[in-house]
């Protein structure tokens, strides 16, 4: 089956064409990432940039894939959590293109799309599964107990592991998206030189809070007048990517560990950072579980994920009408689908 | 004229229990504007409103998604305009829902969008003062806002915290 993925939950205009649940034939984004004044996006807003972008996006995917409109047997797109104006872009694309074309709709949980890139990576990974999903919005311990059936096991009870390496980006005066360029700088730093704090971490507990560790960079600034400069920037940057990783893989292991699961997995937009990466590798290795490393464009918002999460529901028979509504949060729109998803 | 308040806190618990005696007074339409620094303490402030508010989940920083929706006694939109760089970009979030409805916003990095926001509303302002301690100028600008800035300070004479 060729499904067509949306995503416009947020600030990247996505679309994917995926044949069957796992050939990619193409994966379009594009960005609207603008440097700003103020170290963070700016959503332009957003849901106008998605307006302007959405139908070449689309159209560009299926050239991409040498498909015609007419090939496509469904459309997949992100309906929840984001912003409502920028979600109801997509949704509303994607409803008159399912309309036109006789074809199913279908709405897709943007944190569910984020879980699916381990599956598009490895189709055949085990199950259950721990998979962390860390990005800009959002960053939870997901047991994976099939595709579609999900607990989530802790969250963050503040910042977004994303948003810290954005705030302490700006904190310390780098150009946004600061992810990528403290995992640059960092390149070589000595992890341990500063000494970061790892909020909530005691056994048992899966939630994360980074709120700490971006107030205390702060006052690392302000305590020396300054951020530090050459190899002791290099330090100070690794030291805090540290941090961050630290927790994310300590609590990925602990979950796994309590729930007894035989793989870990990572999704999310911060999984593109190569020292998490190598970190959940290695400590998954040493726990003698399967690693399952998305492709890093996997990661990041795309469409194939969508594709791939709205070719799964097409399988249990489950598709939307075209009355599909949007919703800023998970919750409200979840309930529809207890017990599922 | 307005009534205008200020509380030191000297740590993120009682920083929360401030949100909480705030939260309690706060009901459908009120609007509560927060200024202050990266790390500050506005989403922990949001975080003792909402649970006020009978909201029992996961108050998190909405600065990525922008808005963060809960449902509570009421409706309460907690909302972050740090990415807003042009006060135009408010209008596509749909601001009068947001700010001019039946539910309680609580508005974090106000100050990007202040035109858009109800002239009646708490502005709250806090100040670092150390590490932990926090200073909260609490000011109201309008009749409903001042009977709730009164009552916070009704409120806070007989609690722990200090009224400066």
């Amino acid at each position: 089956m060729l499904v067509l993925g949306i995503d416009t939950s947020c600030d990247e205009t996505a679309a994917a064409l995926l044949l069957d649940g796992r050939d990619i034939l193409s994966s379009v984004v594009a960005s609207q990432a603008i440097h700003a004044e103020f170290g963070g996006v700016v959503p332009e807003h957003a849901s106008r940039a998605h307006i302007r972008l959405i139908a070449p996006i689309v159209e560009k995917a299926i050239e991409d894939a040498g498909k015609e409109a007419s090939d496509l047997e469904a459309v997949a797109v992100t309906s929840r959590p984001g912003l409502v104006g920028c979600l109801l872009v997509g949704a509303s694309y994607a409803k008159a293109l399912a309309y036109s074309l006789g074809i199913p709709l279908v709405g897709v949980d943007h944190i569910e799309a984020h879980v699916f890139a381990a599956r598009l990576e490895r189709p055949e990974m085990r199950l259950p599964a721990i998979c962390l999903v860390a990005s800009g919005g959002h960053t939870e311990l997901i047991l994976v107990k099939d595709w579609g059936r999900y607990t989530t096991l802790g969250r963050t009870r503040d910042d977004a592991s994303g948003e810290a390496f954005d705030k302490v980006g700006k904190l310390l005066g780098l150009d946004y998206p600061a992810g990528p360029a403290i995992e640059k700088l960092a390149r070589g730093g000595n992890p341990k030189a500063f000494d970061f704090p790892r909020a909530m971490m005691q056994r048992g507990n899966f939630d994360f809070s980074f709120s700490g560790l971006k107030t205390a960079v702060r006052y690392a600034v302000e305590d020396r007048g300054g951020r530090p400069e050459g190899q002791e920037f290099t330090d100070f940057l690794a030291s805090f990517q540290e941090a961050v990783v630290d927790a994310l893989v300590t609590k990925t292991m602990w979950a796994a560990a309590e729930a007894g699961v035989p793989t870990v997995a990572l999704g999310g937009g911060v999984a593109a950072n190569t020292h998490l990466r190598e970190r959940l590798t290695e400590a998954a290795e040493r726990a003698g579980l399967d690693v399952v490393i998305p492709a890093r464009s996997l990661c990041t918002d795309n469409g194939a994920v969508v594709a791939a999460v709205g070719q799964a529901l097409l399988d249990r028979g489950i598709t939307s009408g075209l009355d599909l509504d949007v919703s800023a949060s998970r919750e409200d729109a979840r309930a529809g689908r207890e017990g599922t998803a | 004229m307005s009534a205008s308040i200020v509380i030191g806190t000297a740590s993120a618990d009682e920083t929360r229990e401030l949100g909480g005696a705030l939260g309690a007074l706060l009901g459908a339409g009120d609007v509560v504007a927060l200024r202050g620094e990266l790390g500050a303490g506005k989403t922990v402030l949001a975080q003792g409103i909402a649970v006020a508010l009978g909201f029992d989940g996961y108050v998190s920083s909405p600065t990525f998604v922008i808005v963060n929706e809960y449902r509570g006694l009421v409706d309460i939109h907690h909302v972050d305009l740090y990415r807003i760089s042009d006060e135009a970009e408010i209008d596509d979030l749909g601001y009068r829902e947001l700010f001019f409805g039946d539910g309680v916003a609580l508005v974090e990095w106000a100050g990007r969008g202040s035109s858009f926001l109800p002239d009646d509303r708490v502005d709250v302002h806090i100040d670092s003062a150390g590490r932990e301690r926090r200073i909260f100028t609490i000011t109201a600008s309008g009749p409903r806002s001042e009977v709730i800035v009164r009552g916070l300070e009704a409120s806070q004479t007989t609690s722990e915290a200090t009224s400066i």
